[in-house]
């Protein structure tokens, strides 16, 4: 359940740290595209989870419901042009947090020669080197070395560029993130480790696996600051970003950013999702829902009724456009399976 | 009596070395603990204390003497009341015996010395066996011009000079590993890589194996050409996570969009006497995996020519190389720029009575058995595979035709080997051309054990290769 922060660990004063991260304050224009990005992944998640159901995607499937503030919040605040994102296999939300066609997306899903894959990654291994964004990975904590790579990257090339990591609870508790927790520190290397706390790795809570269950201090032993962010609200999210950016692009190594948040559905399509009551599930719905909140800021601003149903409506054409799309666009070719396995012929 | 201070073995493979530096003189009273001498192995530069207390009656071995047998008398050290004058300086022991290995296994140990420590520091060993094999030249290879320089140089260095050369030529390059840069290399193969390219480029990590082959794999993807030294592949199945499942496997899953151009390299196989965990062929666990390249040179020249074949390569290679092998000196082409094909077997020796396949350490004892065979009439065409990954069987196939006799050497276990898959490419693609079955010389499969006379039952040697010829020929 998305907890309001924690209260700061004991300040260790011998260290410099980053500063309390402010709420973002977001323009009305700002504020009507995380909605629109935010509502783009709900909207599209759901649909997803019904094209599973309906047998047009298969395997597995991780939802990201309940976590759209985090992505749209952290990657709105990066530097296309330089900066870096990876993550795990619940990658659908990053993606189109980036602006990519929901279209090439939803055909990754479905398994088609239009997926952005060409088919051949599916819902966990999807890339855009475009935009910098390198997947997709599914073994759990293995992005978390593989970012560190690409930070290493960054600082080897000189190109200012900063390396944005997501892993999940789970694989905060995986050896090689604290492997990569010390050459980061060790090395300096500008990268942001983003902890999406949605308080359970499949079926274990936080708890129920973490002796030090405040994810945010996972980097204290490798000198490493961390800031515990409300994961539930966009601005939160946007200002936590602004705030590690300052400190990872002055050189001062890395950071590490808990967010709080809340997956609503099971880990994958197939999990029932038995280890939490239904009640828990609502009350963060009703009580926290990313998505809701931003509705009241907007309406706050002024932005009425009808505006907001015109962009539902908008939304809800770009996912049925695209699922349409995912269900009739054309499997790869065959002679597909023998391409890409090297790059070069020997 | 005064006491004999001996060549010590300073290493797992340590056969002889230089006794760089007296650090006492004739006369000097020493103590345990003190440093006697500085002693330069093939890998590094030692210190040599003393264990027993008294005064150095004779300085037997002069500093700045090359080629010191390990077990040689250097000096000779008096207890109390003992005076130089009554200590003759022992006569070197004879080694005109080495290299004879069948006499010195019929010789209990015990008994090769009957001084108060029965010496053990000539134990033959089945690497021992492996290493001996493991200096025969291949005939030169008919790719290189006519009339170019050959360089006598050790595997250590070609490997040093490829990495070197490429990283002069691409400054995407890097050395990420342990002890790579300020130590030198735990196996000095990155020797002076920091002094040229420095620390931003030759980088020492903590020992922290699946961490820096993900860092690495990272940096890959992020569009660098990383080159990352596992002290041994041993140690890289902490990180075999990374290598397959990251580096291997990218390129398809993106559907062509993210390439992984790194290379993975170190020493593989079993070395001496270093036990089980640190004895391990990985050539057939990788060569198993698509998406990647695997590469195990043999010599020097194919050491340099294939690793900057890897290095420029756009896709991942594992790169496979023998720690017994570095020390050994071969011809290297002096060419400005020597790369050699990826994908292509090499014939080391021609012949037409049968083809024996092979790869790394185990192409020298293809090489010693093909010479004993052609002693008894025997022609061997000896096949150096080079790259495991794509496999070059056409090369086989070829040399099948020729002789209808195949037998597949493999320092490495039986079961789903290397030698396991030619045996199954023959049988599918060559049937016809087989005029015996196809046999296998492999270690036992067993864990490799530590004891000298059970090691040495496990590996590969040439009498087996010989033996097993013959029962087809």
């Amino acid at each position: 359940m998305a907890k309001s922060p924690a209260p700061p660990a004991v300040p260790l004063t011998n260290r410099e740290r980053p500063a309390d991260p402010k709420p973002f304050e977001a323009t009305k224009e700002q504020l009507l595209d995380f909605y629109k990005h935010m509502l783009l992944i709900r909207r599209f998640e759901e649909k997803a989870g019904q094209l599973y159901g309906l047998g047009f995607i298969g395997g597995f499937c991780h939802l990201y419901i309940g976590q759209e503030a985090v992505a749209v919040g952290l990657q709105s605040a990066l530097d296309g042009e330089k900066d870096s994102v990876i993550t795990g296999y619940r990658d659908h939300g990053h993606m189109l947090a980036y602006g990519i066609d929901p279209k090439v997306i939803m055909a990754e899903l479905t398994g088609r020669a239009a997926g952005i894959s060409r088919g051949k990654g599916g819902s966990m291994h999807m890339f855009s080197t475009e935009h910098k964004f390198y997947g997709g990975h599914g073994i759990v904590g293995a992005q978390v070395s593989l970012g560190t790579g690409l930070a290493f990257g960054h600082k080897y090339s000189n190109d200012g560029g900063v390396c944005l990591a997501y892993f999940g609870d789970g694989a905060a508790n995986q050896g090689q993130v604290y492997e990569s927790f010390n050459m980061a520190e060790l090395w300096k290397l500008p990268i942001i480790f983003v902890i999406e706390n949605n308080q359970y790795a499949m079926g274990t809570s936080v708890n129920r696996a973490s002796a030090e269950d405040q994810l945010y201090r996972r980097g204290e032993s490798f000198r490493i600051p961390g800031i515990q962010v409300d994961g539930m609200d966009v601005l939160a999210c946007r200002g936590a970003a602004e705030e590690a950016l300052a400190w990872v692009r002055a050189g001062k190594g890395p950071v590490i950013l808990e967010m709080k948040t809340y997956r609503y559905r099971g880990h994958s399509m197939s999990d029932p999702a038995k280890y939490r009551s239904r009640e828990e599930v609502q009350g963060v719905r009703d009580k926290s829902d990313p998505i809701e909140h931003v509705k009241k800021l907007l309406e706050a601003q002024g932005v009425g009724e009808a505006d907001l149903k015109t962009i539902e409506q908008e939304i809800r054409k770009t996912v049925n456009e695209a699922a349409d799309f995912a269900e009739s666009t054309p499997e790869p070719d065959e002679a597909e399976l023998y391409t890409d396995v090297l790059v070069e012929t020997y | 009596m005064a006491i004999e201070i001996k060549m010590p073995a300073l290493s797992p493979t340590m056969e002889e070395g230089t006794l760089a530096k007296w650090l006492v003189k004739e006369g000097d009273s020493v103590k345990s603990g003190d440093i006697m001498a500085e002693i330069e192995t093939d890998k590094a530069t030692m210190e040599f204390e003393a264990v027993d207390e008294g005064t150095i009656g004779k300085i037997v071995i002069a500093e700045g003497t090359d080629n010191v047998k390990v077990g040689d008398v250097i000096a000779l050290l008096l207890e109390e009341g003992e005076s130089a004058d009554s200590v003759a300086a022992p006569a070197t022991k004879d080694d005109s015996a080495k290299g004879d290995a069948q006499a010195d296994e019929q010789k209990p140990a015990d008994k090769v010395e009957d001084s108060a420590h029965p010496a053990q520091e000539k134990v033959e060993t089945g690497a021992r066996q492996l290493f001996d094999a493991a200096s025969n030249d291949g005939r030169r290879d008919p790719e290189i011009p006519a009339g170019t320089e050959m360089v006598r140089t050790t595997v250590r260095e070609a490997l040093r000079d490829a990495m070197a050369e490429e990283m002069r030529k691409d400054d995407r390059v890097f050395v990420m590993g342990e002890e790579v840069a300020q130590y030198q290399g735990a196996y000095k193969v990155t020797q002076g890589l920091l002094d040229e390219f420095g620390d931003r480029r030759v980088i020492d990590t903590p020992i922290t194996e699946y961490g820096f082959a993900g860092v690495g794999t990272g940096a890959a993807m992020g569009g660098l050409k990383p080159i990352i030294e596992f002290m041994t592949f041993n140690f890289a199945m902490q990180a075999i996570d990374h290598i397959i499942n990251s580096a291997a496997k990218t390129n398809y899953m993106s559907g062509g969009q993210m390439r992984c151009p790194i290379v993975f390299r170190g020493p593989n196989g079993a070395a001496s006497r270093v036990g089980a965990q640190h004895s391990q062929n990985y050539a057939p666990w990788y060569a198993s995996v698509p998406g990647l390249i695997v590469i195990a040179p043999y010599d020097a020249a194919d050491a340099k020519g294939l690793l900057k074949a890897a290095i420029r390569s756009e896709d991942p290679v594992v790169f496979l190389e023998n720690e017994l092998m570095y020390g050994r000196s071969f011809e290297v082409p002096k060419l400005d720029d020597y790369v050699l094909p990826i994908g292509k077997a090499r014939i080391m020796r021609e012949g037409k009575h049968v083809t024996l396949v092979s790869y790394s350490i185990g192409v020298g004892l293809a090489l010693e058995a093909a010479e004993t065979l052609a002693g008894e009439g025997i022609e061997a065409e000896v096949i150096d595979l080079r790259t495991l990954r794509p496999l070059d069987k056409q090369t086989v196939l070829n040399s099948l035709a020729k002789t209808n006799r195949l037998v597949v050497v493999e320092e490495g276990w039986p079961t789903c080997s290397i030698a396991s898959e030619i045996t199954a490419i023959v049988m599918e693609e060559a049937f016809d051309d087989l005029d015996a079955p196809v046999l296998r010389v492999t270690n036992e499969d067993v864990p490799l054990p530590y004891a000298a006379n059970l090691e040495k039952k496990a590996l590969i040697d040439a009498r087996r290769v010989v033996a097993t010829v013959k029962k087809i020929v």
